[in-house]
């Protein structure tokens, strides 16, 4: 069973994309703990596409939320805007001070350790974003690199 | 988010949500704060249940603003899906973090 939101690719917008994946994972079962988990990710899926996906005009975003067995939630995000594979997207750099960490970066990095797998591809003109995430965090890929090239 | 100052330092409790929506507006209150002459901070984020990468810039950028001003800006009672984004953005080791606030302010110079 999937549902799907369909807005606008814009910031004021992502409230309610959030309230979305929030009930699609509470009606799948998903504990308080591991709904953050999903809100966070899509929070910085949607700031990336809100900010970089559309920069000559405005733009969609269609989010489907879809159940799978298991206790497995697939999130999918697809905009038109322009290619971006964040899975090629540089790890950020930790200093261990605060005058020199830089403010960038955090966002890809976060996603990527809050879910459990992070597909993408190009579709045509459409990025498709997918996400995955267990009901219970499994081994979270913080030093994944689930992108090969080639895809 | 609500203030309160106990000697030279400012507290500030955040509640709730500091992602992308709300971080603007603790960067703001933080910043007029700052240009009030506020340098030494306690920010307890006991109340937070939720914080994103737009939250972490702005405490970041925050104390590196105070940096400058040789100000301080210390944390107390990470918890939960908080300490979590701390960890995993190594956050927990460029900031002092405190179990509570008391234990923030006695650290704090006189």
């Amino acid at each position: 069973m999937a549902e799907t939101v369909r807005s606008a690719a814009k910031i004021d917008q992502l409230e309610r994309i959030l309230e979305f994946v929030r009930s699609c994972a509470a009606r799948a079962g998903f504990s308080g703990r591991r709904i953050i988990d999903l809100e966070l990710a899509v929070e910085e899926a949607m700031v990336n596409i809100c900010r970089y996906a559309y920069t000559e005009h405005s733009g969609e975003v269609e989010v489907a939320c879809l159940q799978e067995p298991g206790g497995i939630l697939r999130i999918e995000i697809v905009d038109r805007g322009r290619p971006f594979n964040l899975l090629n997207a540089e790890k950020p750099v930790f200093e261990c001070d605060i005058g020199r960490q830089q403010l960038g970066g955090l966002g890809i990095h976060i996603i990527r350790n809050m879910v459990d797998d992070i597909r993408y591809r190009r579709e045509g003109d459409k990025n498709r974003l997918t996400l995955v995430l267990h009901d219970r965090k499994q081994n979270s890929p913080s030093t994944p690199d689930p992108a090969g090239p080639g895809r | 988010m609500d203030t309160e100052k106990i000697g030279d330092v400012r507290i500030v409790r955040l509640q709730g949500r500091l992602g992308e929506v709300s971080a603007p507006q603790f960067e703001d209150r933080m910043k007029e704060m700052i240009e009030e002459g506020e340098v030494l901070f306690v920010v307890d984020l006991g109340g937070l249940e939720y914080i994103s990468s737009a939250g972490l810039r702005s405490i970041l950028s925050t104390a590196k603003e105070l940096k400058k001003l040789d100000g301080l800006l210390f944390l107390s009672d990470l918890r939960g899906p908080v300490k979590e984004v701390f960890e995993i953005s190594h956050f927990v080791d460029i900031f002092r973090i405190f179990g509570s606030v008391q234990e923030a302010l006695e650290a704090m110079p006189r």
